[in-house]
């Protein structure tokens, strides 16, 4: 038993289920454990009671009670709606195959199902948008931010630029966003629909610039020894980037990185919101506009769903973050 | 003994914010191969700038160092520095950090055993086989210098430059390092410039020892011959009229030549230097 290496946190537990838990561990795990389900428990009861005293145009606010019932019916919506999805395309094959029996010549024209989205699919149109628009915009900022960190004239020369675009609000760049696809994208036969181009260039637009400050600043902040060393071996200026500047500015990187993709989940629902594009935000104004008794329920089951997301979204990049950088210290909250 | 560094005239001044400052001002020195010289002097006088310009991390304004009968005017690892904060890449393993040395001194040179080979055989002269595959921030001190001292030597260069390299070590360990670094140019025959703030260190491991004047336009006060035999050996020399006899000079030189006068106005971060210089000599 004792030759099998357990990890470090697994151990005060062990103790308490083995009956000789020291207080110390008793004390520890009451604090790992005890104080954020303490502090769940009371939020929920403040909100239960809040809710009660809340009157809206559409009913009371939803309290607690309310929202473990709309995720239930929201579950029962989309299991309906992949029914009734499956149930279309059977119908299709049905038909096409008696056409074809019918008449050899005959070629299946086969359609998509237009059904409505259910909730978990404006989820999964979310997420990949957020990742795709994170991506672009982490494939801008990190070169350019390289650039920017070691060249002195480029950062005098787009510093300016970068105070300038950095403050602005997505709810601003989308018109102009909207109007520019519009106008660039047309294609018979589009890859990729465009409320989805106009969602993922907004998301990209305000999330750059935590990443691209980051890394200038990680870049710029390379110890002097180490360009030194990198000086006395004579290194290429590329060789000189992977060997000693990307790895030093990585733990900086990663703090843009996760700066970058918190604001880029934020920026995304307001631009689903406010541009009707699919997604958890049109979810939420949908709900808005329908205005049924059930409404506001739905959507506190959406804020929830959105923050459970963002958080988990930060958690990923923190395990990725531990992960690929050096720098265990910098990786700790 | 044939020369293979020499400085001429060497003298540079920095452009500051109030005005020009003249750090070094003629500075003149022949270096024979195989040689160890250690620069001696006060905190601020200039002795990283000498290095730095042998090294070429630093343009002399006036005159220059020659290698081989060639002016030095960039870095290249013909002049390898260990410096005094070991500037290890602290993502790297201590193997690692010797191999991104020898990977580019001996690119098409050496297959990849005989790198292999070379990188081992170079951290255990220093003593450090048993932790080739920890990163810096997993070891001593002094093991990181050891690493440093590796990867210098492992690029084979014709004049080592050590800026201080044993500074921020305690006495015990910098004892040892010592031993290990007279052993390895005992063995290896290289030609080595040392920093150094400690006299016994100067006198026990030099061939000559080259005192520098005080800042500004600092330049070559004395240069004391250390005519002890090799090896030397720490305890017997001790004793040694010899040996106490160089010591006492360059204890002169530093405190009764150039003792250290405050001037009024200095530069920042040489009033820094003069503080941490003051609790040291007490
Ligand atoms: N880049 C620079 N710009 C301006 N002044 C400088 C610069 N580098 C060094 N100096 C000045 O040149 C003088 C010599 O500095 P240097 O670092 O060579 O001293 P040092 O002898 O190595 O001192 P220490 O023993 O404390 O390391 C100091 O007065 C310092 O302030
Ligand atoms: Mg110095």
């Amino acid at each position: 038993m004792s030759s099998i290496t357990m990890p470090g946190w697994i151990e005060p537990y062990l103790s308490v289920v083995k009956g000789e838990a020291s207080r110390a561990q008793v004390a520890q795990l009451l604090r790992q454990i005890g104080l954020p389900v303490l502090g769940l428990l009371t939020f929920i009861f403040l909100w239960h009671i809040a809710a009660q005293r809340i009157d809206t145009s559409l009913g009371k606010f939803p309290g607690p009670s309310d929202v473990s019932q709309q995720v239930s019916t929201l579950y029962a919506e989309h299991k309906a709606g992949r029914a009734k999805e499956k149930a279309f395309y059977q119908r299709q094959e049905v038909r096409i195959e008696d056409r074809v029996a019918a008449d050899p010549d005959y070629v299946p024209v086969r359609r998509d199902y237009t059904g409505s989205p259910t909730f978990f699919d404006q989820i999964i149109t979310s997420l990949i948008t957020v990742m795709c628009g994170f991506l672009v915009a982490s494939v801008i900022a990190i070169p350019l931010g390289i650039v920017i960190g070691l060249s002195t004239s480029v950062h005098a020369a787009t510093n300016p630029l970068i105070q300038l675009f950095k403050p602005v609000s997505p709810l601003a760049w989308l018109p102009l966003v909207t109007m520019v696809v519009s106008a660039v994208y047309v294609s018979d036969d589009p890859m990729v629909a465009k409320s989805f181009v106009v969602s993922m260039i907004t998301v990209s637009l305000c999330s750059l610039w935590p990443t691209l400050i980051n890394t200038s600043v990680g870049v710029t902040s390379v110890s002097q020894d180490l360009v030194n060393v990198s000086r006395v071996l004579r290194l290429g200026w590329a060789e000189h980037v992977r060997k000693i500047v990307i790895p030093s500015a990585l733990p900086m990187i990663f703090t843009g990185l996760r700066l970058s993709l918190g604001i880029a989940w934020m920026v995304l629902i307001a631009a689903e919101m406010l541009a009707q594009n699919p997604g958890l935000g049109k979810f939420v104004w949908d709900e808005f506009q329908n205005g049924s008794s059930q409404s506001l329920g739905r959507i506190m089951v959406a804020v929830l769903t959105i923050g459970l997301i963002g958080f988990l979204l930060d958690r990923t990049m923190l395990g990725l973050q531990r992960w690929l950088v050096w720098d265990k210290q910098s990786a700790q909250r | 003994m044939k020369m293979i560094l020499e400085l001429s005239k060497v003298g540079i001044s920095f452009e500051t914010p109030r005005g020009s400052f003249e750090a070094l001002k003629e500075v003149d020195l022949k270096i024979g191969e195989g040689e160890f010289i250690s620069l001696i002097g006060h905190s601020g006088c200039g002795k990283s700038t000498v290095l730095n310009i042998v090294a070429g991390l630093l343009q002399a304004t006036s005159g220059g160092a020659i290698l081989d009968g060639k002016e030095v005017y960039e870095p290249g690892p013909e002049r390898a520095v260990v410096f005094q904060n070991h500037s290890l890449l602290p993502w790297l393993t201590a193997y690692e950090n010797v191999e991104l040395a020898v990977k580019r001194v001996f690119k098409g040179k050496k297959s990849k055993a005989e790198m292999r080979e070379w990188i081992e055989h170079n951290l255990s002269l220093v003593h450090m086989s048993h932790a080739m595959d920890k990163r810096p921030d997993e070891i001593s001190g002094g093991m990181k210098q050891r690493v440093g001292i590796a990867r210098a030597l492992a690029m084979q260069p014709r004049v080592l430059l050590m800026d201080e390299p044993f500074g921020a070590l305690d006495a015990l360990t910098r004892a040892h390092l010592q031993d290990s670094l007279m052993d390895i140019h005992r063995k290896l025959g290289n030609t080595v410039i040392m920093i150094t703030h400690d006299v016994d260190e100067a006198v026990l491991l030099s061939d000559r020892i080259v005192m520098m004047t005080n800042g500004p336009s600092a330049t070559i006060g004395e240069v004391l011959d250390v005519p002890l035999p090799r090896p030397r050996d720490r305890l017997a020399l001790a004793d040694d009229p010899l040996f106490n006899r160089c010591r006492q000079r360059v204890l002169q030189f530093l405190y009764e030549k150039q003792r250290k006068v405050q001037p009024i106005s200095l530069p920042i971060d040489s009033k820094k230097k003069n503080k941490k210089e003051e609790r040291k000599h007490g």
